[in-house]
Parts: structure tokens; sequence; C-alpha cells
């Protein structure tokens, strides 16, 4: 179960905002999560801190194909995005770092800012604690449960592939 | 089958595939960046194979910000850079050799119709216009890629976009390619492939069907593929030695829509802040002022591009207080464009010619914008912040756009003003 306060966020937000382009100079995570969303809202990374889940609306982190947008947001303190349709890179990126991402319809006419939100990764459910909703999200498939399970991509490859000592 | 399902299903090795289903392909070419490569490495590293799995099909290019503008994306080139030696990854296209990734790609013949590439960049659908299936993925799926030459894909519902009419003159691909976004929109094709087909597609050239291919993505496609064809064949064949494998989708084939556009009447169109589906026709924006005018990038930075503008721009001066920056997008049509005398053209109106590189395309490099200004760029988006203070604009079109409003210094329609 991950649990945490909602901030939202409206129809497709790009990765230019979620990570600017000057920023992708760093390689080092936490360093990019002080300046995740840095193009709509400077404060996220403080009020992220307490680990929030991000709403999104429609086609949540299109653009670039930065794997620094999600890691960003990651290490910022978001512990999953849920939005009524994801960019497939930054879906895919999401997975692969181990950052949970559902796609779930109705989430953002239903989830206000601040609202304590429960998600039940595993069965695809959220519920909004503050107004009693709970939405079915769409399931994740089995592999990418396990990739997320493996905590991200390069885990799930080290074990399958055999290189973790 | 479609052309997407049937070049999936060979690098599965299936005989059969629909959409929803889920593959493992088998990668033919994996390109990567200075800016997305290194994240790539160092996954690499931690997943802690030695050899990367075929080190001919790794191609790794320096473009985004080249030469490198500070000690950080010095530290990323240098960071590639022995990566390509230790692993001996002889496509190398260093500072000064090649260009901006996605227009060096098929002209040095790493791309081939029928082949499934991959780039850790979300412009690799730039190669669909060959009817490759390549398709943009992050840094740490490429160090899967390096390290076993295999990716898993969706196989896409895919919407067949049929383009009919003849152009007016100064109408060009990249109005057609606008004019398509605004009507799909940002996220019109989520998670899809796109097939361009129709005689108005048949009729492009190469450099056109790539800006085409090049802005798929911005309807959130997967992929946008075209047919190969003849032309497609000479380009490539004059380019690579290998042999091809080329695909065609069957006269039966499944497709979840499809989208007519006739540019008999188009106008020239623009793409206004902040937002690449919101598409106007250049009448409801023009005379709106400009402080820059950027033409290049790896959607509009081709030698086709740089002669229409060079046309446009030949014997005036650009505006007062506007500053127009060209640049070529690869070493090889920066020499054409000296040599046919394109560059002097430009030199004389008063703008910068740049070496190849991704410029200001992403912000990064050459070309900022501080807050309040506004640019008219040939590339391919205009978010928020895109090049450089979160409180600049970005307008996007065609190359002769570009052109005629760097003389005007306001957006301005080719078609009307400047001939
Ligand atoms: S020119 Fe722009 S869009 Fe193309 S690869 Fe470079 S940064 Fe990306």
């Amino acid at each position: 179960m991950i649990n945490g306060k909602a901030i939202k966020f409206g129809n497709n937000i790009d990765t230019d905002v979620i990570l600017p382009g000057p920023y992708l100079v760093h390689t080092d995570p936490y360093e990019l999560a002080k300046h995740a969303m840095a193009g709509l809202d400077p404060e996220f990374p403080q009020k992220a801190a307490e680990g929030v889940i991000v709403v999104g609306a429609k086609n949540f982190g299109c653009g670039s194909s930065r794997e620094q947008a999600p890691i960003a947001l990651k290490f910022a303190g978001v512990k999953c995005v849920l939005a009524e349709s994801f960019a497939r890179i930054f879906y895919r990126n999401s997975i692969t770092i181990g950052l949970p991402v559902l796609v779930c319809a109705g989430v953002s006419s239903k989830v206000n800012e601040g609202d304590e939100l429960v998600v039940d990764l595993q069965n695809g459910k959220v519920e909004n604690k503050t107004n009693g909703a709970v939405l079915q999200a769409t399931k994740l498939p089995e592999f990418i449960m396990e990739i997320l399970d493996d905590g991200g991509l390069i885990a799930h490859l080290k074990r399958s592939i055999g290189t973790n000592e | 089958m479609n052309i997407i399902e049937k070049i999936l299903a060979r690098a599965s090795e299936k005989k059969t595939v629909s959409p929803g289903e889920i593959v493992e392909a088998n990668i033919d070419v994996a390109m990567t960046h200075d800016l997305t490569g290194p994240l790539a490495i160092k996954s690499f590293r931690e997943i802690g194979v030695k050899k990367v799995w075929d080190s001919d099909k790794i191609v790794a290019i320096l473009d985004h910000l080249v030469p490198a503008s500070s000690v950080i994306s010095a530290g990323l080139h240098k960071t590639l850079r022995e990566f390509v030696e230790e692993q001996g990854i002889k496509n190398f296209y260093d500072v000064g050799r090649g260009g901006v990734c996605h227009q060096v790609m098929p002209e040095q013949g790493h791309v081939r119709p029928g082949e499934v590439i991959v780039g850790s960049d979300s412009h690799t659908c730039t190669y669909g216009a060959f009817g490759a299936f390549a398709t943009g993925i992050g840094s740490t799926e490429m160090a899967a890629v390096f390290a076993t030459g295999k990716l898993w894909f969706r196989v896409p519902e895919v919407i067949k976009v049929e383009a009919t009419g003849k152009f007016q003159n100064l109408v060009s691909a990249k109005d057609l390619t606008l004019n398509i976004i605004g009507k799909i929109g940002a996220d019109g094709a989520i998670y899809k492939g796109l097939e361009f087909c129709g005689p108005t597609i048949r009729e492009l050239t190469i450099d056109g069907r790539m800006v085409l291919a090049n802005m798929a993505v911005e309807m959130g496609a997967k992929a946008g593929l075209i047919e190969p064809d003849q032309k497609t064949l000479d380009y490539v064949q004059a380019r690579t030695d290998k042999p091809l494998k080329p695909l065609k989708s069957d006269a039966d084939a499944t497709y979840e829509k499809v989208v007519d556009v006739d540019v008999s009447d188009l106008e020239p169109q623009v793409a206004v802040p902040h937002s690449v589906d919101n598409v106007k026709p250049v009448s409801e924006v023009e005379g709106t002022k400009i402080d820059q005018a950027f033409i290049g990038s790896c959607t509009n930075g081709r030698l086709e591009d740089l002669r229409e503008a060079a046309k446009i721009m030949k014997g005036k001066k650009v505006a007062k207080g506007v500053r127009a920056i060209v640049i070529p997008a690869s070493q090889e049509i920066y020499l054409n464009a000296v040599n046919e005398g394109l560059v002097r053209t430009f030199m004389e109106a008063g703008a910068t010619v740049g070496n190849p590189n991704c410029g200001p395309c992403l912000g990064g490099h050459m070309g900022i914008m501080t807050d309040g200004e506004a640019c008219i760029s040939t590339s391919n988006r205009n978010f928020i912040g895109r090049m450089g203070s979160t409180k600049s604009f970005v307008y996007l079109a065609s190359p002769v756009t570009v052109a005629a409003s760097a003389l005007t210094g306001k957006i301005t329609d080719p078609t009307k003003k400047v001939q």
C-alpha cells in the first residue's frame, strides 16, 4: 500500500517542466530532485519532501525521453503518479526506475489538491480517504509488477541475467 | 498486418502479432547521445555486464551541447568517448564529425527500412520516414539494450493518416505536420503508431518525409512510419552496403482509424505557446513580435530547409533587434550549404550560422532566451521553458515562415509579404 497527500497537475504536463533541459547535465538523483517541477512550481521539492502522490490529468509526462524527469520526481519524494493517461516514454521510464505509475480514469475529477490517498498497486485500487471515493485503475501487467517489485529494471536484470552477487 | 505489426512480428520471431500484445523484439540499431548516454552508461555498469551485446549495432553521437558548453557537459562528452573506446564502438560521431543525431543516423547509413531502431531520445521516431520501426526509450532501458540486445514493446494500435492534394507555393511538409498535430492533438496518438500514406506523402522528398515522422511523438505516438518506396531505397542504398529487408502494409491491414487531410488550401501553420497542438493558420498570428528566429534542429535543419529559407532571405536584412540563428543539422549539410552559397546568403543578411548541433532547440546552448522574449523556430517543441526562461515564448513554423519573420521582426506570412 502506498499512501500520501495528492499534489495535482493538469493536462499535457511535459518533461521540460518536470525537469527543464539545463538540469540534464546533473547525474546525481538528489541534485535532479532539487529541480523537480521547476518549470511549473519551484516550491515543489519542499512540498513533496514528506512523500506525496502526484495526480495528473491527460498525457502526463509528454515530450522528451529524459529519464531524469521521473528520477527527479521519485527522489523529490513522489511515491506514485496517477493520471488519466501517460505519455509512453515517461510511463516506461517510471517503471524502469521503480516509480509506480497507474492509469486511473476519473482521478483528475475525484481527487482534490491535498486529499489523502491510498493506492493498492497489486489490485489497481485507489482510495480517496478525504472524500471516500474509490477508483479502479488499470492494473499493471504481471511482468511490470515484477520489475517494480525488484525495485526497477536494473535490479530486475541483475536478478534475471544473474549478475547479482 | 500493417507495416508496424509486420516489423515487430519479424523482430520478435513470430508469424503474426496483434495490437495489445507484448513482444520482446531483437534490436537492430541502438542510438545514444551526450545528454542521455552517460546515464545509460552508468546504468549499464550497474547491471554488471562487461561487454555490450553488439558493438557494431550501437551508434553514439555528440550533438546536444556541442562543442561542450560547460565543464559539466565536457565531462559528459568524455564519459561517452571513454565508453566507445572501451567497448570498441566504431560508430561514434564526435564534435565536428556528425551533427544532430536524427540527421546523422540516416545520413551515415544507420537507418534501414524494416528494422527496429531504438534511441535514448524521443525524436528517434524520425527514422519512420524510411519505413523503420523506430522509437525513443529512456537511458536505463538503453542500458538494458546494451546488455541484452532486446526490449519489450506493446504492439500498438495504428492510426492511418492519408494526405491528398498539392501544396500551395511556400507551404511545405512542416505546415502539413503542424496541421495534423492540431487535428490529432498532443495526446491523440498516445501509445499508438501512425502510418502516413497518400499521394501527397509519396510526392514528398526524403527531407520532407522526415519532418512528418520526426513530430509523430508530438502526438504521443510511439512511431510514425512511411512505407518505403524507390525514393527511400535510393537514399538508403547510397549510404549502406547492408542488405535491405523492407516491409509494407498489406492491402487489408487493420487500422484503428483513418484521418484524412487535404493540403490543397493549406495556409502556412504556426504552433503557438505553450503546446505543440495549439496550431493556427499564420494569418491569425501575423504581426506577433519576435526577438529570435531559429532555423535548424532535427525537424528542419536539412539542406532543402536551408535552401528555401535562403531564397527568402537573399539580398535582404534581418530586422533590427532580431537575432537570426541558422544551424545546419549535420556536417554534410553544412558543407553543402557552404558550397551552394547559402551560408554566405545568411551571413550577409545578418544571421549567425552555427556549427551542427541541437542549438537553442532544447534551451541548452547557443541562443537561450530570457524573460519575456519570443522566438519563432523550425524545431518541434514549444513547451514552457523549452528555450530557456520559463517566461519566454516559442512559436513553431516552417523554414520559410521563420525566414520571413526574421526579416520583419514579427510573425509573417511567407506567401504574402516577402516575395
Ligand atoms: S534538435 Fe531538438 S528535438 Fe532534435 S534531438 Fe536535438 S534537442 Fe532533440
